[in-house]
């Protein structure tokens, strides 16, 4: 059996107020294990705005700033500018958003804070709608899903629209590093977190997070659904550091989406043809990422030999 | 001290620079846009040493110095207008999260139309957000009252965020000599933040958080609590920095020639300094007519005003905004303050200035004119152009 490498330390503590089998909660402890105590957290209104628990107790370790929902990447610029200004070297900050707060109402400020090169961590967890407010669409909502705002009846079908594609969005930013990671995979969610604090300038993860409730499915299979998501490729566990793509988890042939689609009700009244259209897209998509792999990878030690400066 | 010849918005610069701010943020508006361009100077320079974050909108700006000033630091921004509405959320989170921020705001009117001049409308409607306002009316009170907000916003009872205003124009680009205290002054006058309930690494700690209704009511006491305590503590900043540099502005509401006035007018920003004139110009004539100035406009200074209510029979208010559907705004918080008194005066409303119109010692004349004589207690809107109403809708 292969060693454990996930830290024992826990910084997040029972009693939450957490769903039963909620990703962000298994995310945010994953993270926090990775980044350790001297984390700043700034957190939107989203989820864990509630799951950290009320005033007067919390529910995590670490410290923590309230922001409001669109300004999460504002908030941690402040929070380095502060922490440089103060002496304060060696802590993390950190903004942990949903996917509204990251990549619809947000995605403003966290263009800035990309693009201003802050030296903190954005983690956006992606829980595929607003959740804390009902089950509502946003941008980062796969196509065809049920929510309470794009239903299944009448002449509608579920949301109409393809999922905003929040890495092309980051990574036209060229951060310093960015990485997609799976609470169902432990191991490779700590080692990205661990990087992800020790890289300086503005970084990036985006985090599978499966809502029993929102998605429809029962909360003991958050873990097996995580894992047909990236094993079918419809989550990929990749990173990219200075432009350099790296699959974390190839193994063999992707399976198919089929499962994966069919274990949640909100994707209940897609038929065999949607099911298909959605696997050749996973398909086209995991194939591109292949490639990047290949041409960003670096040369290797040069073989054939580099044209020397012509002397001055 | 040096004497140096500075617009209101290098005042601001100067007065962020001795304050020695430890993050500055901010987004560029008209006619902002020169307080930050110097403080981006001094901080190129080595002269400010803080951390200068650039933002991508005043949303932006002001949210990144309420976390910076969360984990303690001593930090500054401004805007104008349009760019303070942007802001408006973050009003709200940067006193409820009794952030001591300071920001210099030019008083720029609100579009459409679009318009850069001078007027209130954008600090009025800002002010149920729990933030400190107050309204200079010179290049030096504005470098002084800078200073002297940090002051207070900082003082452990207080730890709310102030608005240093000026009117756009008359104050940003107009240059004035001004005294710089010495740093080592200031340094005496403001020392380091002390950081009272400020966000700590390494523990659990939350800032911000959420409440149902069992604590909610008690967070909003104590805001209301703070905002109570400002008066008190405005007087005594005001008298340690009399003390050090021998300038004094009279409190939240400074009167001047109010002994024995049948008539007083009551001002904010500029307007104060022609008003001036034309007081002691009626007084050489005979008339007994008075000043006072609202340079606190929150918290609004109630007591002050119930004392003038109580020696004088007539009270102009000039407003620089208008608050659709009720009256300006000023003028309807003075009826509201005095109406506890005893001695209720007449309480008339003149509209004047907005959107950058000039406020001519003739029109301040007439007001007091007809402050004297029979006034209404309807809004007058002072220089109105009869042949265009109605041609505009």
């Amino acid at each position: 059996m292969a060693k454990l490498t996930i830290p024992a330390q826990e910084l997040m503590y029972r009693g939450h107020a957490a769903c039963p089998g909620c990703g962000p909660a298994l995310a945010m402890r994953l993270l926090l294990k990775g980044l350790g105590p001297r984390t700043i957290l700034s957190i939107p209104a989203c989820c864990w705005t509630v799951i950290a628990t009320p005033f007067p107790t919390t529910a995590l370790g670490v410290a923590v700033l309230d922001n409001p929902i669109e300004a999460t990447g504002a908030s941690i610029s402040g929070l380095r500018a502060a922490a440089d200004a103060l002496g304060l070297d060696d802590v993390t900050v950190v903004g942990f958003a949903g996917d509204g707060g990251t990549a619809d109402i947000g995605l403003q400020a966290l263009s800035g804070m990309l693009e201003r090169r802050t030296n903190a961590l954005f983690v956006m967890y992606d829980n595929e709608g607003y959740m804390n407010t009902g089950i509502q669409r946003s941008g980062a909502t796969p196509r065809g899903a049920w929510t309470t705002t794009t239903p299944v009846e009448g002449g509608r079908h579920g949301k109409r629209e393809a999922k905003k594609e929040i890495m092309g969005i980051v990574l036209a930013h060229h951060p310093a590093y960015a990485a997609t990671v799976n609470p169902a995979f432990p191991e490779d969610f700590v080692r990205k977190a661990e990087k992800a604090r020790d890289v300086r300038g503005p970084r990036f993860l985006h985090v599978f997070a499966p809502c029993p409730p929102g998605w429809k499915f029962s909360s003991e299979e958050t873990i097996a659904l995580g894992r047909l998501a990236t094993e079918s490729g419809l989550f990929p566990l990749y990173e990219v550091e200075d432009g350099v793509y790296r699959l974390t988890r190839k193994g063999g042939s992707l399976k198919p989406v089929d499962e994966y689609v069919r274990r949640q009700g909100r994707f209940r009244h897609w038929s065999p043809e949607e099911i298909r259209e959605l696997g050749d897209e996973v398909r086209a998509r995991w194939e591109a990422l292949l490639r990047l792999e290949r041409e960003t990878a670096p040369a290797r030690a040069a073989a054939t030999p580099v044209l020397a400066p012509a002397p001055a | 001290m040096t004497r140096e010849v500075l617009s209101g918005n290098y005042a601001q610069s100067y007065a962020v620079r001795l304050a020695r701010a430890q993050v500055v943020s901010a987004y560029p508006i008209t006619p902002q846009t020169t307080i930050v361009e110097k403080l981006a100077e001094f901080v190129a320079t080595g002269a400010l040493k803080a951390q200068f974050v650039e933002v991508e909108s005043e949303h932006s700006a002001l949210q990144v110095v309420v976390s910076a000033a969360g984990l303690g630091a001593r930090t500054y921004t401004a805007t104008s207008s349009q760019g303070l509405l942007l802001m408006h959320e973050l009003m709200h989170w940067a006193s409820g999260m009794r952030a001591p921020v300071v920001m210099g705001v030019v008083n720029r009117a609100v579009a459409p139309p679009w318009n850069i001049g001078a007027d209130h409308t954008d600090t009025i409607s800002q002010r149920d957000t729990g933030w400190i306002q107050l309204y200079p009316e010179s290049n030096q009170e504005v470098l002084d009252t800078v200073l002297e907000a940090y002051r207070l916003c900082e003082m452990e009872d207080v730890r709310l965020p102030a608005m240093v205003t000026e009117d756009a124009f008359y104050l940003s680009h107009t240059y004035e000599p001004v005294d710089v205290p010495a740093a080592e002054l200031v340094d005496r006058f403001l020392p380091p933040r002390e950081a009272h309930a400020v966000l700590v690494p390494g523990r659990a700690n939350r800032l911000g958080s959420f409440t149902g209704p069992d604590h909610y009511v008690e967070f909003r006491h104590e805001l209301a609590r703070a905002t109570a305590a400002v008066p008190r503590r405005l007087l005594e900043v005001e008298e340690e920095y009399r003390r050090l540099t021998g300038r004094a502005y009279g409190g939240a509401l400074p009167t001047y020639r109010t002994e024995g006035a049948d008539a007083v007018l009551v001002t904010m920003g500029t307007i104060g300094t022609t008003a001036r004139t034309v007081v002691d110009e009626l007084r050489a004539e005979g008339r007994k007519v008075g000043l006072a100035k609202l340079r606190v406009f929150r918290p609004f200074p109630e007591e002050e005003l119930r004392h003038l209510a109580g020696e004088v029979d007539r009270l102009g208010v000039v407003d620089r905004a208008y608050t659709f559907g009720a009256a300006g705004p000023a003028a309807t918080e003075v009826r509201a303050a005095i109406y506890p008194s005893p001695h209720r005066p007449l309480v008339a409303d003149f509209l004047a200035g907005v959107g950058g119109r000039d406020v001519t010692p003739a029109h301040v004349r007439r007001m007091f004119d007809e402050l004297l004589g029979a006034p209404t207690a309807e809004t007058r809107w002072v220089d109105l152009a009869p042949e265009e109403v109605g041609a505009h809708g």
